[in-house]
């Protein structure tokens, strides 16, 4: 790790005032992709600005959204009576993600910035609608997924809360790499009213991706049997030494069946 | 006073200390004035290194020294060596490449140490690397076992990158068993390649004492008196009475810690030279790209049956990864520890192997956990469940038809085994896993939509390692044998001296069970003292599942003595005659009578000396005892693993296995069940999880554990785990050895269920989801094919 100038922001004001000063300046929400990246030496901001004090935790229904705060730990979400009730499909996803030490530490704000192609809540988020609050404006998650490890986020822009608008039947399926056991592909699947949104993490060379052929067939009838024969092409998705891209493709397919199933169960 | 018999299952004296974080680990030690390494590490996997300009990087801040290849061959520093001799078929011996702790003019695999740099902190060892501008030519490099014969050449010393093409066995009878046998069947099989992975990665930290001329090195080592010996007499670091090695506690080895390698031999040299003592942690990345690895054989193999389904022949022609240089015992792995035990469990008449070791650009490949073991028993296990099949037999009854029934039994391959009953652990392991109801459990797996498949593995291994002749004639640079020294303290309590160490297998337990049964005194009454050179005489250490077979029967010989003097003392306590005195209980007795004393009195007695003529006897009550086995020995038994694949993802779920382990006597069966789970969580890793991937620039794919498969206990079903005793005939205790019969046996069985789910033998390890769903869809694409 090389040396860095460590400094904790008070409000969100605060956090983005820092951003605008400080030099090569880097956000803390948890840290666990980050601190380990820093420790091998292969990212070194000089400043890191921890967000942990900002008054960014916290989880509330508001109408028919649930509402996350950008420093709330996957291990809260994953715990929240509020998010079982509402959403259980996010619950459990949460309560999924990484290893005790990363759900205690980890954030949805960090995970969401950060982007990994192969993190979770980003299928959550595109599958259910959300809306990223910033320091400065709403991002449909639409818009906010820029490609791998890549957002709409300025420069100078804080995540401050998601909002989830609750759906009718929501479920999330995940098929872990067995070494890392993040998603070599995970599927969330959400029917809201008439409206199915199929999205796809893990899986895609650019990030998460709705699955548009899913959907329409699902809208037609929301059963893992309508998924049957609707292809998923291998050209747009990763290949690695645990799933070749064919593999990926296939397991799209299996698993999104997997989460209608669970959905409608 | 409690006395813990032999067979006791008592909790082991050693874990408070390591589960309240009280363990004393080389990482754990820093002395005064201390100074930290790091190694500047080849990001190549073939280069010369034309130019290394240091000029920058000695000026950073905090930078104590830097050394290269340059420094070592100045002060003569030698290379590591391998210390087993094999001999090619024409005669001629091994083909080694030099081995130097820092390159010199050439690096060979991706990490190879290029340079050292000592320095006040960590952080600026580091940064000082970094400022270090080395000049690469790059070379093309090879990393696949399969195609080395051929590939840019590793060392000038072994053309053809061959180090040695070695065969055993009789070729002509074994070819004519083939010709005339009624069926052949034949395998192609790839042993993948591990990274042992202990939990403790390896650690060094050399000091150097001016006033008295003398080194000391603390080491992550699993034999820290064959460390000393070679650092001194092959390396030339200093004299072994002026050399102190100490393994403190060790986290894990699995074979990886028998080594002598570059970093703790830099760490002592260093000391001196630069005059601070010198410390270096491996991080995991370090671990994972220069640790010796494992397994890596490319095997042809076949097995000859005759109409009765009577195994006439087998063949084997193996292909044995030694990466890129010869590691200290890596010679011995795919010969003498591996084709010596192609017979399994069975009275095979012709056995014929060829092995050919092979250089690559790719970290060092030795022994690991069961070393050479576990490629022997897969071969033979997955040839003989093929041939049932082949032949529509079923295994269990093949394996019955061909297993060695009299003992002692001669293979053809070197092995004299001493005792077993094959047929005694099969028949008890079938009944455990309820063979009888699998057809059942396979019926029901497939309305759920998936595939069930049991597979056994009846396996041997040869443990006890070794007798010190035996290995001699057979080039081992070492002996075989273990110490031991018993210590009696005036009050009566024990220090043990021994040569075994410790690093996970509860020593400080087992061996004091045995102190206790024999003098009559608790355990908590015993310290088991190991792994420091200044305190235990000499010893071989512990691998190959020793400890128990070898290094207990040192302490046991010890024993011996330590009682006969004692009679002899307590004769003149009770005022007898010393044939009339009995032993037992921790109580000497004169023969019928009443009169008697205990054992803390005589050891009093012993010191106090005021009993006896010291003209007759001397004061005093400690023993040693040098133990060289007779034979290796034997343990065996059957492993059953049913398995269920998710047809749709590949995903192979183990359901239920069982395994019944021949291990002779038992000191502590609940130490021996935890060595059965830990060696069947790395069989089943080998099996379904781990490997080890270099890609075609020789670079290590999955050097972290974000990319390389541990196995984690959701991957593991609970064992059921029974057991089968022949006493070992080959030592006074009767042990056969634990250590690695679960790593042995349990790759065979994984793949032998799979084999039987999915009705192919082509089923690769690891069997990872992606490569089971590849044979599914190779399979359906037949099966549309053929209609």
């Amino acid at each position: 790790m090389y040396p860095f100038k460590y400094q904790k922001a008070a409000t969100v004001r605060g956090a983005v005032s820092l951003l605008g000063k400080a030099e090569d300046p880097k956000l803390l929400a948890g840290g666990h992709t980050l601190i380990p990246t820093m420790k091998q030496r292969l990212a070194s901001p000089k400043t890191l600005i921890d967000l942990s004090g900002a008054g960014l935790s916290g989880i509330e229904q508001k109408g028919r959204n649930i509402v996350i705060g950008a420093m709330t730990t996957h291990a809260e979400v994953a715990a929240s009576p509020v998010v079982q009730q509402a959403i259980p499909a996010l619950a459990r996803l949460a309560a999924h993600i990484g290893d005790p030490h990363v759900r205690h530490r980890g954030t949805i704000g960090g995970s969401v910035a950060n982007n990994d192609p192969a993190a979770d809540y980003p299928a959550a988020l595109m599958a259910l609608g959300a809306t990223v609050h910033t320091s400065k404006r709403k991002i449909p998650a639409e818009e906010f997924f820029a490609g791998m490890f890549a957002t709409a986020l300025d420069e100078d822009e804080v995540i401050t809360k998601i909002a989830f608008p609750v759906p009718g039947k929501a479920a999330y399926v995940k098929f872990p790499n067995p070494a890392s056991r993040y998603a070599i592909v995970g599927v969330f699947v959400a029917k809201k009213g008439s409206q199915v949104k199929v999205a796809v993490t893990g899986a895609g060379s650019g990030g998460v991706f709705r699955h548009t052929a899913m959907e329409e067939a699902l809208a037609k009838r929301f059963n893992p049997k309508s998924l049957e024969g609707v292809a998923t092409p291998a050209a747009d998705l990763n290949g690695d030494i645990h799933a070749s891209a064919d593999y990926r493709a296939h397991l799209v397919g299996v698993i999104a069946k997997r989460a209608v199933a669970a959905a409608m169960a | 006073m409690t006395v813990t018999a032999l067979g006791a299952a008592v909790r082991r004296k050693e874990d408070h200390r390591f589960i309240t974080g009280k363990g004393q680990y080389t990482d754990d030690i820093n002395r005064p004035g201390q100074a930290q390494a790091y190694f500047l590490r080849s990001p190549h996997a073939h280069a010369t290194i034309k130019g290394i300009d240091l000029s920058r990087a000695k000026g950073m801040p905090g930078v104590v020294a830097i050394y290269t290849g340059d420094d070592v061959a100045a002060d003569k520093v030698g290379g590591l060596i391998c210390g087993w001799m094999i001999h090619s078929k024409d005669g001629t011996p091994m083909r080694a490449g030099p081995h130097p702790i820092l390159a010199q003019g050439k690096v060979r695999y991706v990490g190879d140490h290029v340079a050292v740099v000592i320095a006040e902190t960590l952080s600026q060892a580091k940064d000082a690397a970094e400022a270090i501008v080395v000049d690469y030519g790059v070379l093309p490099a090879n990393a696949d076992t399969s195609k080395a014969q051929g590939a840019p050449e590793v060392h000038s010393e072994a053309p053809n990158n061959t180090v040695y093409d070695w065969h055993i066995g009789d070729k002509a009878a074994t070819e004519a068993a083939f010709k005339a046998a009624k069926h052949v069947t034949t395998l192609e099989i790839v042993n993948n390649r591990l990274v042992p992975n202990a939990m403790e990665p390896r650690a060094a930290v050399g000091e150097y004492d001016a006033g008295n001329d003398a080194l000391t090195l603390y080491t992550t080592s699993q034999n820290p008196h064959v460390a000393r010996l070679v650092l001194s007499a092959f390396i030339g670091i200093a004299p072994e009475h002026k050399l102190r090695v100490i393994a403190p506690d060790v986290g894990g080895g699995f074979g990886s810690k028998i080594f002598i390698y570059a970093e703790e031999t830099v760490c002592v040299w260093a000391a001196r030279k630069c005059g601070r003592p010198v410390k270096w942690t491996a991080d995991r990345t370090e671990e994972f790209l220069c640790v010796a690895h494992g397994r890596d054989h490319v095997t042809h193999a076949e097995l000859a049956t005759d109409a009765e389904g009577k195994i006439t022949g087998l063949r084997v022609k193996t292909i044995a990864n030694m990466g890129a240089y010869l590691s200290t015992f890596a010679s011995s792995v795919p010969t003498y520890l591996y084709a010596t035990l192609l017979s399994g469990q069975y009275a095979i008449p012709n056995i014929y192997a060829e092995v050919d070791a092979v250089y690559t650009n790719t970290a060092p490949v030795d022994a690991y956990r069961g070393a050479g073991r576990p490629e022997a028993t897969f071969v033979v296990e997955r040839l003989v469940e093929a041939a049932a099949r082949e032949i529509g037999m079923d295994p269990a009854a093949f394996r019955r038809r061909n297993f060695v029934t009299k003992f002692p039994h001669q293979t053809p391959v070197i092995m004299m085994y001493d005792c077993g009953d094959y047929k005694a652990s099969l028949v008890k392991a079938m009944e455990m896993a309820d063979v009888k109801g699998f057809g059942k459990r396979r019926r029901e797996a497939a309305k759920r939509g998936k595939l069930r498949g049991l597979g056994y593995s009846t396996y041997i291994e040869a443990c006890g390692i070794a007798p010190s002749q035996a290995v001699g004639s057979l080039g081992a640079g070492v002996g075989l044998w273990e110490s031991a020294e018993v210590r009696v303290n005036p009050v009566g309590t024990v220090e043990v001296l021994t040569g075994s160490h410790s690093h996970g297998q509860g020593h400080e337990t087992t061996f004091a069970q045995l102190v206790s049964s024999r003098l009559g005194i608790s355990i908590d009454n015993v310290s088991i003292v190991h792994g420091d050179t200044d305190k235990v005489q000499f010893g071989m250490g512990t691998y190959g599942s020793r400890s128990g077979a070898v290094g207990m029967s040192a302490i046991s010989k010890a024993l011996d003595k330590i009682e006969a003097k004692a009679k002899k003392v307590a004769s003149h306590v009770l005022e007898a005659a010393e044939a009339d005195i009995d032993f037992k209980d921790g109580k000497f007795t004169v023969k019928g009578t009443d009169k008697s004393v205990d054992f803390g009195t005589v050891a009093l007695n012993a010191y106090i000396a005021h009993k006896f003529n010291p003209q007759e006897l001397e004061p005093g009550l400690k023993e040693g005892s040098f133990y060289d086995p007779t034979n290796f020995t034997f343990p065996a038994g059957c492993h059953i693993c049913e398995i269920e694949v998710d047809q749709e993802t590949g995903v192979a779920t183990i359901a239920k296995w069982t395994a019944v382990d021949d291990f002779g006597n038992v000191i502590n069966p609940m130490i021996v069940e935890g060595q059965v789970h830990g060696g069947i969580a790395q069989g089943v890793g080998q099996a379904l999880l781990e490997g080890a991937i270099y890609n075609k620039d020789g670079q290590l794919v999955t050097a972290s554990f974000m990319d390389y498969t541990m196995p984690r206990a959701d991957d593991l079903p609970s064992f059921d785990v029974g057991m089968t005793v022949t006493p070992c005939p080959s030592n006074p205790l009767g042990i056969k050895g634990c250590g690695e019969a679960g790593a042995i046996a349990a790759p065979a069985a994984v793949i032998n269920a799979l084999t039987d789910a999915l009705g192919t033998e082509e089923v690769p390890m690891p069997a990872t989801p992606q490569a089971l769903w590849t044979v599914i869809q190779k399979q359906s694409r037949a099966a549309i094919a053929a209609e």
